[in-house]
């Protein structure tokens, strides 16, 4: 085992406290009862009971959440056709323009690509609402959704598949008994991806939303653009909250997968 | 014996999918990004070279198919570079594409200074630590931007923590500005963006073969000498993958400096939103988002041939 030398210690500890700390922070203050934010006034509950009363806040979070099941599968079935293609099908005509096409959203400013999904729906005269910001969201994920499910294809032993078709296999059966469950870690680590992508996405929302589709980050961004609210701090820890959970199960789940898959496989 | 070979000439020869599944593997996906990815850039194009209109869709000429090629004419004869004149000539637009390229250059120069040593500190801890370290450093990425942002604007308030805490130390006297200045600006930039600089810095660290640096080490080089003649140049992939992450989308952040900066100079996403849903000038809006896109097509690009060869596996 190597030793982890001083230095390398309290860079880890110090770098780890900064990305910690601020949302430490915020959600320590969320439980703060004084109205005014910078205030201390004692351990309370308030601002998450006054969450509850919020009739149109609640009404964008189940927008923001369906929004993002929705968004999210459609990623996550796009995306991992599309790596299917890259790794499996070797040259195809059109290659070169599908990469460019994968690969140029993920670095894409967002303002870019709200415009200019705002500017097709527009042009093609769709009504803007929930099923544009879905399609574009749709859109921004799948990018994501095909790098991951890539670089498990690639690590791919394709002697599994062909021995699933020695022995009679048909090439859909092989897919659905063979590849699907080998890759299926890296298809639900995608999928949660798209959907936290979604469900934060504050900029390509605003450009191809309509009305009666006002999402959880537009109405967030709405209320915190003048300043810190005790309500925001509370919805913003739940949020971080649900996130974290997730995020942690989801690694803890695609660990025990992968640990099985790599048994499995040898 | 013979029916066995057959089929291992075939799986050879088509590894997956029939012919028939093959098309639709790729076409959709395909269909997919050409139609609300490619055609959305080219509609962009063509709105910036048009005029604005008290209208609904708000510029003209509207490329009109109906009308065949008159049509078509009428449409190419309508198109002007007015727009991008106007961006040329007033200083305002000029400002904040420099401004934007600026703080997007600046910032990732800090991540790069700030996320090196933690990706090599992470790389040099036993095994079974990277795999947390590492996760723990990519969950604050999965929370909000916009709350991670919101986080900031609490602690940089006037009376906020940050202050509290200076003040009770007695580094300052008063309670500095924080908020609305380019300095918050940065700090939001650096928090938000220090997974991506990790990230690709670790992978390439944590593949560094060990045994040239014992190698070194063994025919006496110092250790600054190590690390600057072999561990940098080997990480140099990681490091450009890193300031790429980073660089790339920074230029056109709209919600950090939304947020945490002035609103006296803005950088260039927010000049794109206010001239889009302000000024209701779509041409202008989209003249704008080209000419951002001309800046960055070269770090794109070699952006894309880094990722596909890394792809690939190499």
């Amino acid at each position: 085992m190597r030793k982890v030398s001083t230095f390398n210690a309290a860079t880890i500890v110090a770098g780890m406290a900064f990305l910690y700390l601020p949302i430490a922070i915020l959600v320590i203050y969320s439980f703060n009862d004084s109205a005014l934010v910078t205030v201390w006034g004692g351990w309370s509950v308030r601002w998450y009971r006054e969450l509850l009363a919020d009739a149109p806040l609640i009404g964008s979070a189940l927008i923001s959440l369906r929004l993002a099941i929705i968004s999210a599968t459609a990623a996550t079935i796009l995306g991992t056709l599309a790596a299917l293609a890259l790794v499996r099908f070797g040259r195809f005509r059109g290659r070169l323009l599908f990469s460019a096409m994968i690969y140029a959203p993920l670095v894409m400013p967002e303002v870019i690509t709200g415009l200019s999904l705002l500017l097709l729906f527009v042009a093609v005269a769709a009504d803007r609402g929930f099923w544009t910001v879905a399609i574009a969201h749709t859109t921004m994920a799948m990018c994501f959704v095909t790098i991951i499910v890539q670089s498990r294809l690639v690590d791919f032993d394709l002697s599994l598949e062909e021995a699933a078709m020695d022995l009679g296999a048909s090439p859909l059966r092989t897919f659905s008994s063979v590849t699907l469950p080998l890759i299926f870690p890296a298809i639900a680590a995608a999928w949660m991806l798209a959907f936290a992508l979604s469900l934060d996405d504050l900029v390509i929302a605003s450009f191809t939303t309509g009305p009666g589709a006002t999402t959880l980050p537009i109405r967030i961004y709405s209320e915190v653009r003048l300043g810190v609210k005790p309500e925001m701090n509370a919805v913003c820890s739940i949020m971080v909250g649900v996130v974290g959970v997730a995020v942690i199960v989801a690694s803890l789940l695609a660990k025990l997968t992968s640990a099985r898959g790599t048994v499995a496989s040898q | 014996m013979t029916a066995a070979a057959i089929t291992v000439d075939d799986t050879a020869a088509a590894p997956v999918q029939a012919p028939r599944w093959r098309k639709l593997v790729v076409r959709i996906p395909y269909v997919w990004l050409v139609v609300f990815f490619l055609i959305p850039f080219l509609i962009v194009l063509k709105i910036s070279l048009s005029q604005t209109a008290l209208a609904q869709p708000p510029y003209v000429p509207v490329f009109d198919l109906a009308a065949g090629w008159s049509g078509l004419v009428g449409f190419f004869t309508g198109l002007s570079f007015d727009n991008y004149r106007l961006l040329a000539s007033d200083p305002l637009y000029v400002l904040s594409y420099v401004k934007s390229v600026e703080i997007a250059a600046f910032s990732t120069l800090i991540l790069l200074v700030i996320g090196y040593p933690l990706a090599y500190a992470i790389a040099h801890t036993p095994r079974r630590w990277q795999a947390v370290l590492v996760l723990l450093t990519i969950l604050p990425f999965w929370t909000s931007l916009l709350i991670r942002i919101y986080a900031w604007m609490n602690i940089l308030q006037h009376d906020g923590p940050l202050n509290q805490v200076l003040l009770a130390l007695g580094i300052v006297q008063a309670p500095p500005v924080w908020l609305s200045t380019e300095t918050a600006i940065y700090i939001g930039v650096v928090y938000s963006y220090l997974p991506f600089m990790v990230l690709p810095l670790y992978a390439s660290l944590e593949k560094m073969d060990q045994a040239v640096i014992e190698a070194a080490a063994d025919l006496g080089a110092p250790r600054w000498k190590i690390f600057w003649l072999i561990t940098l140049p080997l990480s140099s992939a990681g490091m450009v993958a890193g300031v790429l992450l980073c660089f790339i989308p920074i230029v056109g952040e709209f919600v950090i400096p939304d947020l945490l900066g002035g609103s006296d100079s803005p950088m260039i996403g927010q000049t794109i939103w206010m001239e889009f849903f302000g000024n209701k000038d779509w041409p202008v809006a989209s003249a704008v988002a080209v000419i951002l896109l001309c800046l960055l097509v070269t770090p794109i690009v070699v952006y894309q041939n880094q990722a596909m060869r890394a792809a690939a596996g190499e």
